[in-house]
């Protein structure tokens, strides 16, 4: 698997110079990765109009949100990498400043505050993060030597803690989880010694049982318990896991065909066009849809394993590896959790999944991806 | 950012970023791999059985509603139950054409538009397959109409429900209050575990009793697993997992005692309420006028709702709790323990009282309510009997506030009682603090005044100032006032919130002027112990009216009779012994011992010989058993 360059048309790091410069290359795109992501919206509209019960509305407002997240990547992609290092710290801090605002004066519903609400306009600070902290702990690490020491291994985990408590405390554990992973990945790509690795996962073993004692909500074990055992709560969270495995295995290795999937048609499947939409696509297309689409998203991280091999620099190889392992580590989550393996989190399955602002955010995460495959070799500081 | 010199190897670092890419690669594939297992298993190896399953027969997950907690008074009446009743329900995704089913529907029985708004709005619930209610409380007639017609409406089904009932209706509406239906505003402060308790719930307790013990009464949600054919018939249950019932109460509350103040208030606006003296616990709590509490239970009409609302006796309003008034003379009792405490009068001060008083270096009069005064020589049981004025002021004059308030805090004046209702105000007890921060003004001697006689900024409750009577006639004991005497059979422990230290001779001296009160020829509270054999302690009050509800029609007469003064009285019994503590307000009353002391008697006259037959038999029992503790 991995690193096979898909196109020869893109010059690597060592041929940049000699070569005339490509179109694409000029305008920062990364053509292989372009089409697999246009690739996945299609597909991902296609799904959403089947899950949505043939609603046009939904794809409609999908479509803008496609249109707005591809724009969003362009843009991301033209930013120089040293910009992003520069300036890294102050959207971290300022990410953290709206966690805090979010938690004394957020809106939201059904217990959570996760929205800031500014002249009308909702969003979500913990999106922010998702970007903001790979390229906080990148940078940081980018700094200092390698492979880290102990002292800059404390300063990684403690710039990976202070959001995800912050998030935790809206509460949205799912998203705490995954932004700590995206900040942790960085610091393990970085060459974090399997020592401290070995020592952190007892650390976790022992600190499992106080954390589930008093670090989480009542919903949150509830849900891990409802994961453990679906028949606690069959009306909710083991009511949409009851039926998206219904769903799912209804659908065999051939689907029933598109628009013909009897649980996603009959609103047995709540949440179908957002978290559980690959209930639809596997009853409707059977196991060889679910094949086809983890090969796609296999091939869109393999690309970004690629790209983070060339980079030239220690920050953007970190941020690139790390950007591309948390994409994988959504996929994961998101079919292990509507698949039954996982608890129910909430994770939307990226580019699929109906919804906005994570779909924004995903798309500027392959925008840093392009900024640092397109990254002009610079004279070696 | 400046860079630092740490020694870099751009080789080092790309090995060591390499290595590590590739063991997180293996990780992938692993991870992958399991996925792709999953998929395998649900749909290659278990394929049939989730095929048969989502096929023409499929496992539906049905919540099963809890049976609300039933509501019990001391002696073990219903005051609230549950009864059958029949809904029109329909589930959205059977019917093929929703307008179509409304209009024959509406052919068959009687549907208001306003029946169909808010169906379309409890329509957007959010789970499948779960029947929506449109019309309640079907007639027999009615249901026969729409069996007979229900093969032309797939998807439309009569349905039983257990409604809420309240027995004794207007008699208890303010005290145990009413349930009605979910409405979007409960919903949007559902949290997650909310909308899992109250799926298949239609109702949830909105005043009284049933929304402050919402949650003990609501029970825990059921679930079964039935087989469904894909016309929505119920093949067959396969699981059931039965709900537990909410919890029973049993309340401190007497409905015969409550009845009895019903009663004596008659059509009065007022409130009454009664106090056990050894618990804290509630035994009558009325306030009038009432309404029919069954009227919210499964939505109230827009017209029943207007007349409620809109009268100008606020039925809705419940004074015991949310009616503050200035409590007047009552707080003379409260007023003279604290004087006494405070070293400022003895039972040998004497006052002169030519019927006004004035302060020094203050040309205003204060005019006593009876004109020529009380006497050459009044001492404290003949002010507290006569209730003169001028024997307070003088007093209030030499005390400090603060002190005064703070005597007042002792007995729960000026903040919440604590009590286990909903919407409990807190009323007002001012102090030197309060009037800077909420006036921005100094403390004047005039405010003394006007303070130590009940007026001016003080506010109390009905419920306030039962519980300040019933920590005189414990003699310092304040008990937090409760409703719920046992949950499940399970007491609920009396509570004490403090006990304050008085002088034995204080206290009696108190209950000797609250006793002269209603036995001395000259009292101003006679008529509570008329013809009663047992000795009743008490004092009148008056609070003045200062702003009157404003009504819709204009009313001369109405609005005359609003001016007038609101009678209370307070008082306990039997002296000796006191088992009962009762507060009563009857608004535009005039005159407490007049209007309200009457009141008060009947309470007395009803639960004294009973409390006393009680000890009787108790200590009849002790005796049979040889305890022997007389």
């Amino acid at each position: 698997m991995g690193s096979r360059d898909f196109s020869h048309r893109l010059s690597d790091a060592h041929g940049s110079l000699r070569k005339p410069v490509s179109l694409a290359r000029r305008l920062h795109i990364d053509v292989p990765l372009l089409v697999l992501l246009l690739v996945l919206a299609s597909v991902g509209l296609g799904v959403l109009f089947s899950a949505s019960g043939g609603d046009m509305n939904y794809v409609r407002r999908q479509s803008i949100f496609m249109c707005l997240a591809f724009m969003g990547m362009f843009i991301v992609a033209q930013v120089p990498l040293d910009f992003f290092r520069r300036w890294s710290p102050w959207a971290y801090l300022g990410g953290c400043a709206l966690l805090v605002g979010v938690l004394l004066f957020g809106t939201g519903a059904k217990g959570a505050q996760r929205w800031l609400e500014i002249a009308g306009f909702r969003f979500q600070p913990s999106e922010v993060m998702k970007l903001g902290v790979p390229m906080m702990v990148a940078a940081f690490l980018h700094q200092r030597a390698q492979p880290p020491s102990l002292m800059t291994v404390l300063g990684a985990l403690a710039i990976v803690a202070i959001p995800a408590a912050l998030i935790v405390r809206q509460p949205d554990l799912g998203t705490s989880i995954l932004i700590a992973a995206s900040g942790l990945f960085a610091l393990y790509l970085a060459g974090l010694s399997w020592k401290m690795i070995g020592a952190a996962g007892l650390g976790a073993l022992v600190s499992a049982w106080p954390i589930w004692q008093w670090g989480l909500r009542d919903y949150q074990r509830q849900r891990i318990l409802t994961l453990l055992n679906p028949h606690d709560d069959r009306l909710g969270a083991g009511w949409n896991i009851f039926n998206s495995k219904a769903a799912i295995g209804s659908g065999g290795v051939y689907g029933k065909g598109y628009l013909q999937g009897t649980q996603s048609q009959l609103d047995f499947l709540p949440e179908s066009h957002t978290d559980f939409i690959i209930a639809v696509l596997a009853e409707e297309w059977g196991m060889r849809g679910v094949l086809l689409l983890l090969l796609l998203y296999i091939l869109v991280i393999a690309r970004g394993i690629y790209i983070s091999f060339m980079a030239q620099h220690l920050f953007g190889r970190l941020l690139a590896g790390s950007i591309t392992l948390t994409f994988f580590v959504y996929v994961f989550v998101n079919i292990g959790m509507v698949t039954g393996l996982l608890p129910v989190v909430g994770v939307p399955l990226p580019i699929i999944s109906y919804g906005g602002t994570s779909l924004i955010t995903l798309m500027a995460g392959f925008g840093i991806l392009m900024a640092v495959g397109t990254e002009r070799r610079r004279v070696h500081f | 950012m400046p860079h630092d010199h740490h020694l870099k190897d751009p080789h080092t670092e790309q090995r060591l970023f390499r290595n590590r890419m590739l063991v997180a690669i293996v990780g992938v594939i692993v991870l992958l791999g399991v996925l792709v297992a999953r998929f395998y298993n649900l749909q290659v190896v278990n394929y049939d059985d989730y095929r048969t399953q989502s096929d023409e027969n499929r496992i539906q997950v049905r919540s099963v509603a809890p049976t609300r907690g039933l509501v019990y008074d001391r002696n073990g009446l219903l005051l609230a139950d549950n009864r059958a009743s029949y809904n029109l329900s329909i589930v959205r995704e059977r019917v093929r054409d929703l307008d179509a089913t409304l209009e024959l529907i509406g052919h068959l029985i009687r549907l208001d538009d306003s029946d169909v708004a808010k169906f379309r709005k409890r329509m957007k619930r959010p789970r499948p397959f779960e029947p929506v209610p449109l019309r309640f409380r079907l007639s027999e007639e009615e249901i026969a109409r729409i069996s007979v017609n229900q093969f032309r409406m797939p998807g439309v089904s009569v349905q039983a429900e257990l409604v809420r009932h309240y027995a004794l209706g207007d008699l208890f509406a303010h005290s145990v209050g009413y349930v009605g239906r979910i409405s979007d505003r409960d919903l949007s402060n559902f949290t997650q575990e909310d909308v899992r308790l109250y799926r298949g719930t239609n109702s949830i307790g909105k005043v009284g009793l049933e929304r402050s013990y919402e949650k003990t009464l609501l029970g825990e949600v059921g679930y079964e697993n039935v087989e469904i054919n894909a016309r929505g018939r119920v093949l067959r249950v396969l699981e059931r997992q039965d709900p537990k019932p909410g919890a029973a109460l049993t309340l401190h509350l007497d409905a015969r005692l409550q009845q009895v103040a019903s009663d004596a208030l008659g059509d009065r606006r007022g409130a009454v309420v009664a106090i056990d003296v050894n618990t804290g616990g509630v035994l009558a709590f009325v306030s009038k006028p009432s309404f029919d509490p069954n009227l919210f239970v499964t939505g109230i009409s827009f017209a029943d709702y207007r007349a409620l609302s809109d009268s100008l006796d606020v039925p809705l309003f419940n004074r015991a709790v949310q009616g503050q008034y200035p409590p007047g003379s009552t707080l003379k009792p409260l007023m003279s323990l604290g004087g006494l405490e405070a070293g400022l009068i003895t039972r040998e001060t004497k006052i002169k009282d030519p019927g006004f008083y004035k302060l020094p270096n203050d040309p205003r009069i204060y005019r006593d309510h009876i004109r020529w005064g009380h006497g050459e020589k009044v001492d404290l049981i003949h002010a507290m009997a006569q209730s003169c004025d001028v024997y307070f002021w003088d007093m209030a004059h030499r005390w400090d506030i603060d002190g005064m308030h703070d005597m007042a805090a002792h007995f729960g004046l000026g903040s919440k009682t604590g009590i286990d209702l909903p919407m409990e105000r807190s009323g007002l007890f001012p102090s030197r603090d309060w009037k800077r921060g909420a006036r921005g003004m100094p403390w004047f001697p005039g405010d003394s005044l006007n303070t130590v006689l009940g007026q001016g900024f003080v506010l109390a409750t009905p419920l306030q100032l039962a519980v300040m009577t019933a920590t005189i006639a414990n003699r310092g004991t304040h008990y937090r006032p409760q409703m719920v005497k046992t949950i499940n059979g399970v007491e609920q422990p009396a509570e004490i919130l403090h006990n304050l230290e008085a002088h034995p001779g204080n206290w009696d001296l108190v209950f000797e002027g609250m006793e002269a009160v209603v036995n001395r020829s000259f009292g101003t509270g006679k008529r509570a112990g008329k013809d009663l054999d047992f000795r009743v302690a008490g004092k009148s009050g008056t609070a003045q009216v200062v702003g009157i509800a404003q009504g819709a029609r204009y009313d001369s007469e109405a609005l005359q009779e609003r001016h007038r003064d609101h009678a209370l009285f307070v008082a306990f019994a039997p002296v000796d012994k006191p088992s009962i503590a009762v507060a009563v307000l009857v608004e535009n009353g005039e005159a407490g011992g007049a209007v309200a002391a009457p009141v008060a008697r009947e309470l007395f006259a009803e639960w004294v010989p009973r409390t006393e037959t009680q000890v009787k038999t108790a200590r009849d029992v002790s005796f049979t058993e040889g305890a022997g503790n007389g």
